[in-house]
């Protein structure tokens, strides 16, 4: 019991690891560009959560100033975590842009057959 | 300070991204070019006067966004080391932009070269803003500014592997840029801080009371930047990306990018965690100096059976930064030196060879060596500048690249490796394999189709080129502009006066 509860009570972090783990197997896994860029999209993503979900404090409420309270939520990640999102779409944005124009120019966006049709790439 | 000198840490990032939104509205190639080329020129003369300023100070310049204090506000703080980058990257872009004229209308159609050179101005700006910020997520935003700006200059290249080229560089790229996220994210639950010289200071309790995020984040901030920085065996995108680039971004990329990640590297090494923590809890001093000993040798081994002239470059590009990595790892006040003068030198000479091969590729429309045969004897000057600068990739005597292996061979006796200084000159022999490859080809042999009818390239192309490559001669005898100032900011780095 006493080795579980403290996994339980970080549950969020552990999801945010499975994300991240998982999302990078893809990246590397997948020879098809868009699955690629699905998982290159999940990694991202994981770490959003890795900043957000420390950024709660315990009973803590919105960062407002009021008499009422004392404790307040860290507001700072959910800002940094704004910024990194538009990163996140700029990427791949210009990541699907990329296997559109691939796709014209090889007729098809498995890195398999692209490859054996550039040899010595 | 006058009131000047206390806005210029700022305006290296501004100059340019400015520029680019005014490029950005242009469809005239020819226009767009002029606004570069005068935005370029604006902030390589903004960085110089900086980099004086902060010579004459001798200490770090700071600014601060919207007068936000430290550490809450984003602060931009310019010592020796990041003063010195910034003259090496808006240096290049300078002497690059005159240039670009011709080869960018050569190799890019006219409808996309307003895009070139507004993604070019964004390249610029997000690198420089690598380089002055003093605020760990602010890097990571510039990192991705410079990145994605620098995906579409490959993929502008006219071969349809160049979008190839730009996906794998996107992938790595940003897999590298989150590696460095996550970091900074276990940096911050520790230390509660994103300035990074606030956590300079925080780190060392931090470390104490939890030494286990600490390195995690140390180790993520190093992966992720090794991908950047292209470390063997690290380096896969960057050869393609080199080599379909369009030859002015390829000369950009090879000079600026990857020095651009590496200053990075020196700044969280030693600035951030400081070396009691780096070089004593992990191996880190090891991994560095083995992988960049694989990269001087194996790298440059590659680098000699490349049938492309741009991948035989940026494979040797690989090796080059071997030696940077080498240096870092030695740790100590020669091989630092040593490093942070071969960013100078390398970006020097590399930008010189791409140029080069530009001007080659603009009167030949070839970049496979067979087909270059007799080069040299159509296009004498710009064979003549290519031997020159590839005399300073070897490491010859009175050159760049002899002063920055003399530092590192110091160093590397000082720590009392010797076989060290034998690999240095093993791989140096090695350069000499391929550079006297092109050398056989362009000068010993019957000129070949493709460069029967060459001649010499336009002068606004020539000028530049002969600028670049006499200046690594003239950087390989008077090196009291550069040595002297690595010195200085390697001091600083291990922890003594600025």
């Amino acid at each position: 019991m006493n080795t579980i509860t403290p996994l339980l009570l970080h549950y969020n972090y552990f999801i945010t690891i499975f994300l991240m783990v998982s999302g990078l197997y893809i990246v590397i896994a997948r020879g098809n560009m868009i699955k690629k860029l699905v998982g290159l999209s999940l990694f991202q993503s994981s770490v959003y959560l890795l900043y957000v979900s420390p950024g709660k404090i315990l009973e803590g409420t919105a960062p407002i100033i009021d008499d009422a309270y004392s404790i307040y939520s860290n507001p700072l990640p959910h800002v940094l975590i704004l910024t990194a999102i538009v990163v996140g779409v700029a990427t791949l944005a210009l990541g699907l842009a990329l296997v559109v124009r691939i796709h014209e120019a090889y007729g098809t966006i498995e890195e398999d057959e692209i490859f054996d049709r550039e040899k010595g790439l | 300070m006058t009131a000047l000198e206390h806005q210029l840490p700022v305006l290296p990032v501004l100059i340019p991204l400015f520029g680019a939104l005014l490029t950005g509205f242009l469809s005239r190639g020819t226009v767009s070019w002029l606004l570069a080329l005068i935005f370029s020129w604006a902030t390589a003369a903004v960085s110089v006067l900086l980099l004086v300023t902060v010579l004459r100070l001798g200490e770090p310049i700071s600014y601060v966004m919207g007068n936000w204090g430290v550490p809450w506000g984003i602060e931009y703080r310019v010592d020796t080391l990041n003063a010195f980058v910034l003259v090496i990257v808006t240096g290049i872009g300078a002497v690059l932009m005159p240039y670009a004229r011709k080869s960018v209308a050569f190799e890019i159609a006219s409808h996309q070269q307003a895009w070139f050179y507004t993604m070019y101005l964004i390249c610029l700006a997000g690198l420089l803003g690598i380089t002055v910020s003093g605020d760990a997520f602010n890097v990571f935003v510039f990192m991705e500014v410079s990145s994605l700006a620098t995906y579409v200059l490959i993929a502008l290249g006219h071969n349809r592997r160049a979008l190839l080229a730009s996906f794998q560089y996107l992938i790595v790229g940003t897999i590298g840029a989150t590696f460095y996220v996550i970091g900074i994210a276990l940096l911050y639950l520790v230390t509660g801080s994103l300035n990074l010289h606030d956590i300079a200071g925080l780190l060392g309790d931090a470390y104490n009371t939890y030494p286990r995020p600490v390195l995690t984040a140390l180790a993520f901030l190093v992966a992720g930047i090794s991908l950047k920085l292209a470390l063997f065996p690290l380096h896969l995108w960057l050869p393609n990306a080199y080599a379909y680039a369009p030859s002015m971004a390829a000369a950009f990329l090879a000079g600026t990018a990857t020095k651009v990640a590496v200053y990075l590297l020196i700044r969280i090494l030693f600035s951030i965690f400081g070396i009691a923590i780096v070089f004593t809890t992990l191996p880190i001093a090891d991994v560095l100096l083995v992988l960049s000993i694989a990269a001087m040798a194996i790298a440059s081994l590659a680098a000699v059976f490349q049938e492309n002239a741009k991948r035989m470059l940026a494979y040797s590009s690989v090796a080059q930064i071997g030696y940077i990595t080498l240096g870092i790892g030695l740790h100590n006040q020669s091989g630092l030196t040593g490093s942070i003068v071969h960013l100078f030198n390398h970006a020097v000479t590399k930008s010189a060879l791409f140029m080069c091969l530009g001007a080659i590729v603009y009167r030949t429309a070839n970049m496979r060596l067979t087909n270059l045969a007799g080069i040299g004897r159509k296009m004498p000057l710009t064979t003549a500048a290519f031997v020159l600068a590839g005399l300073s990739i070897i490491g010859v005597p009175g050159t760049a690249g002899f002063v920055s292996k003399w530092y590192l061979a110091v160093g590397a006796i000082e720590r009392g490796y010797w076989p060290l200084v034998f690999l240095i000159v093993a791989s140096s022999l090695i350069a000499v394999l391929y550079i006297g490859r092109f050398v056989e080809v362009a000068y010993f042999r019957e000129p070949s189709e493709a460069c029967e009818s060459a001649y010499e390239p336009p002068t606004s192309m020539l000028i530049p080129i002969l600028v670049l490559s006499a200046a690594t001669v003239y950087f390989g005898i008077d090196t009291r502009a550069t040595a002297d100032i690595a010195a200085i900011a390697a001091r600083f780095l291990l922890g003594g006066a600025n």
